[in-house]
């Protein structure tokens, strides 16, 4: 193994060239900036393709015609620049391209934005939320997998504080080769057959079965498939000491590996303290997050935030206990998320006020 | 020339037509599945994309081309042609067929948007990939208004015109000046190819297909951006007879939008 000391964007664009990303466009936004850098440097290395988009509307845009030319695509931004894509973003839904957004949050207030997207229409996107540089890789392949396999967007969360932190990265292994197109992807040589391919948000019956685009047979058939994937995505989270816990917190991504410490530290001095961090944010982890907390006293969601996943949290549990939210941080002037009240000391007080409270 | 005898002249019956009798189904343009079209009659965008499809026809570019569609009146063909299709978003053709072109990079990529689609929504699109130098062909259909829409005003409608957001006919002072697209794109670094056609006569239409040609032999060679901009008559949005639609698109758009070749990279032939 060789290892080298990088940023965590470095992480998450080594992780997108080795699950086969070949196409890169974006817009520099803070976090997102460190990330679109470092595609420019590492996709032309590998024969891919990085353009450094004159706004997210044109990024975006790329990447809906690279992903149905049968490219694995990704792009990205930070809270307005993912804004102004939510357009692309539900429409590409319907057309049934599937490429990878990186939802590079600053802190955590764009939680709605990824889970429930600012897009029209009926449409979902899964979303993943690694907990720092060390699941990026596994959880960035993932996500391409089920950009494939659903035909679908698929956001992956990051922040501020993950983008920066430095970490050891392997860099030894060779990249392997990104994957066949899929069948459906164009490349032109179905022209002049007969039956030339089409990709469209609309429908893929064409005049010549003698409809057109059918536009209730269309949304009926996104319809099912959006079903299909909301019940074949398996929804994932991780437990810490939840069996015997009299308070559980539920957290994710940055947050969860505060929370961890705390947990951890608590349990040292007896207290019975647990965690749900929640790894799929859609389909959201419900059913764990209900069992992890039957027996529980109380409940805190804790978020960088004024409290946005919490709304999740009690959608999962249907009052069976008490929940809290430990949000509304202040945060410094940078305006990059970065909140000085988020420490393991603030949220050790917070926990234990807890225990006093429902103990 | 060969002519045959009078003796040799088959002929023709009047009863039925004859078995080989080329049918109206024949007359259906290559590389267009269906003949028919929802659009209305006196439409120009049908004749302006099979000028289209003739000149792809004529390069032998079928089965090496992509079209990217974008939203307006003729998305009626994103789904009646026999080239691959991508449809885009409204003012998004460009950027997403620079995504397609950056993948199949020796293929003919071409977009297909109204003036709307790409003067209005998206006009930043087509100028930031004429500049990157993308090698791709686009065509606007101009109309002068959003037909789709029912005919309301976009940025190139010409001053005195009609529209529904403009009954009295557009000003300069309450609505703006058209702008002139093709003019636009032939000042950029970056583009092999600008021509403005029109298909309110056949000689026009004759020298849009050739101007198509020239667009995608510039693509061909990898010279940059190419740029067609079709004059199209839109008798719906334009409140005026089917019949009379050819001579106002000559008297009102095409002042201000004049017909010809504003910059060729090509060799002349
Ligand atoms: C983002 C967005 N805004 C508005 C529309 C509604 N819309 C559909 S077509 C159209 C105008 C089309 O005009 P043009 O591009 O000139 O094409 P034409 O119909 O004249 O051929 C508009 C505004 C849309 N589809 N998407
Ligand atoms: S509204 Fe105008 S552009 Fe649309 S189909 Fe009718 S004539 Fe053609
Ligand atoms: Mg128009």
């Amino acid at each position: 193994m060789t290892t080298r000391l990088v940023e965590g964007s470095a992480v998450v664009a080594e992780a997108m060239v080795r699950a086969g990303c070949r196409f890169f466009a974006g817009y520099p936004m803070t976090p997102f900036t460190e990330v679109l850098e470092h595609m420019a440097e590492s996709l032309p290395r590998v024969d891919g393709v990085c353009i450094n988009a004159e706004s997210e509307l044109e990024a975006v845009g790329m990447v809906w015609g690279a992903a149905a030319a049968g490219a694995r695509a990704a792009t990205g931004s930070t809270g307005q620049g993912l804004s102004l894509m939510q357009e692309s973003i539900a429409e590409a839904a319907m057309a049934g391209i599937g490429f990878v957004v990186l939802n590079m949050a600053r802190g955590q207030g764009d939680y709605f934005q990824a889970t429930r997207g600012g897009g029209h229409g009926d449409y979902r996107t899964p979303v993943l939320a690694p907990s720092g540089p060390a699941e990026v890789t596994e959880l960035v392949a993932d996500a391409f997998e089920l950009a494939e396999r659903w035909r679908n967007p698929v956001v992956v969360v990051g922040d501020y504080y993950m983008a920066h932190t430095w970490v050891d990265l392997d860099v030894a292994a060779a990249v392997p080769d990104p994957p066949p197109a899929p069948d459906w992807a164009l490349d032109g040589s179905s022209g002049g057959t007969g039956s030339a391919k089409l990709v469209s948000p609309l429908g893929t019956t064409k005049q010549r079965d003698g409809v057109g685009y059918d536009l209730a047979a269309h949304y009926d058939h996104c319809a099912q498939r959006r079903q299909a994937m909301t019940e074949g995505i398996a929804p994932r989270a991780e437990c810490l000491h939840t069996d015997d816990a009299d308070v559980v917190l539920v957290a994710y991504g940055t947050m969860a590996r505060y929370a961890e410490a705390v947990v951890t530290a608590c349990r040292t001095e007896g207290l019975r303290l647990g965690l749900v961090r929640p790894i799929t944010l859609w389909p959201y982890p419900s059913e764990i997050v209900a069992e992890a907390c039957a027996e529980t006293k109380v409940v805190a969601v804790y978020e960088n935030n004024a409290g946005q996943m919490i709304d999740d949290v009690n959608l999962a549990l249907l009052g069976a206990a008490p929940v809290v939210g430990i949000n509304g941080f202040r945060t410094d002037s940078s305006a990059f998320g970065i909140a000085p009240d988020v420490t393991v000391e603030n949220l050790t007080a917070s926990v234990q006020a807890l225990f006093e409270q429902y103990g | 020339m060969n002519r045959r005898n009078n003796d040799e002249l088959r002929v023709i019956a009047t009863e039925h037509a004859p078995d080989d009798a080329n049918q109206v189904a024949d007359f259906t343009p290559g590389l267009i599945d269906v003949g028919e079209h929802h659009l209305c009659p006196g439409c120009g965008e049908p004749i302006a994309i099979r000028a289209v499809m003739d000149a792809i026809a004529l390069l032998g570019l079928a089965d090496t081309c992509i079209a990217v569609f974008g939203i307006g009146c003729s998305t009626a063909f994103s789904n009646n042609l026999d080239v691959e299709v991508l449809q885009a978003l409204h003012g998004r053709a460009p950027s997403v067929a620079t995504g397609v072109a950056r993948v199949h990079p020796g293929l003919a990529v071409f977009t297909i948007q109204g003036d709307g689609d790409m003067a209005n929504e998206g006009l930043q699109e087509v100028l930031h990939a004429a500049a990157r130098g993308e090698n791709i062909v686009c065509i606007m259909l101009n109309n002068g208004v959003f037909g789709e829409t029912g005919g309301h005003l976009t940025v190139t409608t010409t001053i005195g015109q009609r529209t529904k957001n403009t009954l009295d006919g557009r000003t300069a002072a309450e609505h703006g000046h058209p702008m002139r697209i093709a003019e636009l794109l032939a000042q950029i670094d970056g583009v092999g190819y600008v021509a403005r056609g029109a298909v309110n006569d056949a000689g026009n239409v004759a020298r849009t297909k050739r101007m198509v040609v020239e667009a995608f032999t510039a693509q061909q060679a990898g010279l940059g951006l190419s740029f067609v901009e079709i004059l199209t008559m839109c008798p719906t949005g334009w409140f005026v007879p089917t019949d009379e639609a050819p001579d106002y698109l000559a008297s009102t758009l095409a002042g201000t939008h004049g017909v010809g070749v504003l910059r060729s990279a090509l060799e002349p032939a």
